[in-house]
């Protein structure tokens, strides 16, 4: 297990530097003049320029800014924005519990609910529910989120007020706080169901054809055949294997909710990492579009990693079987 | 991208046929001359959803490609502002003259609609095009070379496929700008991934057949076996792909142009007129409501028309 654990961390490193020298390359070619933005509009002396073209070492080439960043970043630092002047990682670390609680949230609910349809839907195969279940899940793949959110910022926040008389609505945006007219975590409701939506929808997608598969299979037959109850087997048997595909996805799932939630924090105001760099790309601020980035890519690696270990566990032919890892 | 990254889990599934017909059309007597694309014909006509979808693509794209015929004399131009009835044209609710709706500019909603979907289905389909031939190249070298080649090109697709995709393109858009041909580039540039790692793993399949080691022996070059014996072979999954694809490069369009960073106005894109929208959610929800509705049914058509494929050609993708 040791040993898995161990190729597994060595196989990052490639990808690692892979990211960071695409990052490198696009800041490079990127349109703007960092000392400008470093300084803002005002006219500065050449012994100030040159003092920041040293200092960001921008006079160096571009494999020796490269390296600078690096080593930077091996010791934690991930430099300093050049519109805010402050330090990269104290922004992160100020806007990451927003992200990740979001994103656990909506996990919870693709998890319990996603995981939940899947299986009832293929139990209860071709049923009135099963046709339900596949039609609003291919409905809520093809929706595009920001517009999700909107409907559900009309429906919950203006249409349920107006109709109940302003006695009950949901918060339209923001992550709470004192002024808020809402307890704090009234404010996790709509983002996290919207954040959830598409990833619910594939999670059922997912766990209802990964079950339909396993219950073909011999070993269920046999389960049958010695007399065990249909929820026997299906629990005891068919959804330990099922369960596998759903977890990889659910994995990679929350990388992408780490990003993905640009979209749900532009529409909700919510003061998370996407939001950030977001803002950050259209400023130019690279430090901040780097940092993020890396730290994301960082999140991703992790959470593959426990992923791959936990279906590892689950699964010993993982373990002992095919040396490819996560190909 | 997250849809794409779902269907390689989705696909591994090997009996996911909603309508349950495959096994039944196996299971028909056979006429004696059946080629492939002629029986997955024959079963896709059968999946009543899959012909709705593509009925529902097709009424799209003649609707945008005669659009310029009938739009601007039925329902007025779709970016020109009349100043002098702007005021009093402004966000009128649906009706028989205005059937979505005006905006608050005066301009036919339904009108800005038909355009967009121009803007939507050529992102869709040069997006995919561009991106599938990339994992074409890319996944038939690393399958058919192997060795270094494999090792580096799925390095590569590693590296890509860490990046957070959204993020990625907005960067790219970055540096490009934004605009209608940078959107394409983007998005085309960046979706390669999947459909590499599909082709490869198609190939990796075809190539252990002997018909292949048959055609080497006879002294055919690598070329030739690779775009007579192998592509002809893999096409199956790509064609279920980039189907699927073009669904989610509409969906990444609207993202981007949501954001200010695709389309830019007076040209009218969905996610862009549900972005205009958005400040008159509650005077004017139609402005937000029919492109909303228009990417959803465009896109749900290509996901269903790329489902019934799926089941049709009996692609079967592991990776």
């Amino acid at each position: 297990m040791a040993r898995y654990i161990l190729k597994r961390v060595l196989q990052f490193i490639p990808v690692f530097i892979g990211v960071t020298l695409l990052l490198f390359t696009l800041r490079s070619i990127v349109p703007g003049d960092p000392i400008r933005m470093i300084a803002g509009e005002k006219a500065l002396a050449p012994e100030v320029y040159q003092q920041i073209v040293e200092r960001n070492h921008l006079n160096e080439p571009i494999y020796v800014q490269y390296g600078y960043y690096m080593n930077d970043l091996l010791h934690g630092d991930l430099g300093t924005s050049y519109q805010r002047h402050t330090e990269v990682s104290k922004i992160f670390a100020d806007r990451f519990p927003y992200t990740l609680q979001l994103a656990l949230c909506a996990i919870a609910i693709e998890i319990v609910i996603g995981i939940a349809t899947g299986i009832i839907s293929a139990i209860k195969r071709y049923s009135f529910i099963d046709v339900l279940v596949t039609l609003s899940t291919s409905i809520l793949v093809s929706v595009p989120v920001f517009w999700l959110g909107m409907l559900m910022q009309m429906f919950f926040g203006i249409y349920l007020k107006n109709l109940t008389g302003g006695a009950f609505s949901l918060p339209l945006a923001g992550a709470g706080g004192p002024i808020s007219q809402f307890p704090d975590w009234m404010h996790y409701i709509l983002p996290a169901i919207t954040l959830a939506s598409v990833s619910l929808a594939f999670t059922a997608r997912i766990m209802r054809s990964q079950l339909l598969e396993v219950m073909n299979q011999d070993y269920i037959r046999t389960a049958f055949a010695k007399g065990l109850s249909k929820r026997a087997v299906i629990v005891k048997h068919a959804l330990k294997n099922a369960m596998i595909p759903v977890i990889t996805f659910i994995g990679i799932d929350f990388g992408a909710m780490m990003s993905g939630a640009i979209l749900t924090e532009t529409i909700f105001n919510w003061p998370g990492i996407g939001h950030e760099i977001y803002l950050a790309i259209i400023q130019r601020d690279w430090p901040i579009v780097m940092g993020g980035v890396i730290l994301i890519v960082i999140v991703v690696m992790i959470v593959n990693l426990i992923t791959d270990i936990s279906y590892a566990l689950f699964d010993p032919r993982i373990r002992y079987g095919k040396k490819k890892g996560s190909e | 991208m997250l849809a794409v990254k779902a269907l390689d889990t989705i696909k591994r599934s090997k009996d996911d046929q909603p309508n349950g017909q495959r096994k039944n059309n196996q299971g028909n007597g056979s006429a004696p001359t059946r080629t492939l694309w002629g029986d997955a014909l024959r079963r896709l006509l059968k999946n009543k959803m899959a012909v709705v979808a593509f009925i529902w693509i097709v009424f799209i794209v003649v609707v945008a490609l005669s659009a310029d015929l009938w739009v601007p004399y039925l329902l007025g131009s779709p970016t020109d502002i009349d100043t002098t009835l702007a005021a009093q044209n402004s966000k009128l609710p649906p009706s028989v003259l205005h059937p979505f709706g005006t905006d608050n500019l005066g301009r036919d909603v339904m009108a800005r609609v038909i355009y967009g979907a121009r803007v939507s289905l050529s992102v869709g389909v040069i997006a995919v095009a561009i991106s599938t031939t990339i994992g074409i190249v890319l996944g038939s070298l690393a399958a058919y070379f192997g060795g270094i080649w494999d090792t580096l090109i799925m390095r590569l697709t590693d590296v890509f496929m860490a990046f957070p995709y959204i993020l990625f393109v907005i960067a790219m858009l970055a540096v490009l700008g934004p605009g209608f041909i940078n959107v394409f580039i983007a998005i085309g540039l960046l979706g390669w991934t999947s459909i590499a790692r599909v082709i490869r793993s198609a190939i990796l399949q075809v190539k252990e057949n002997d018909y292949i080691s048959a055609a080497r022996a006879l002294g055919a070059s690598h070329l030739r076996i690779i775009m007579r014996h192998i592509l002809p072979n893999s096409i199956a999954s790509v064609v279920v792909y980039a189907t699927m694809s073009i669904g989610s490069a509409i969906l990444t369009e609207s993202a981007l142009s949501f954001l200010g960073l695709g389309i830019q106005p007076p040209t009218p894109s969905w996610g862009l007129m549900i972005s205009e929208g958005q400040n008159f959610m509650i005077a004017a929800p139609w402005l937000m409501l029919c492109p909303g509705i228009a990417i959803l049914t465009t896109v749900l058509a290509f996901t269903l028309l790329g489902d019934g494929l799926r089941d049709a050609l009996d692609v079967k993708v592991t990776d």
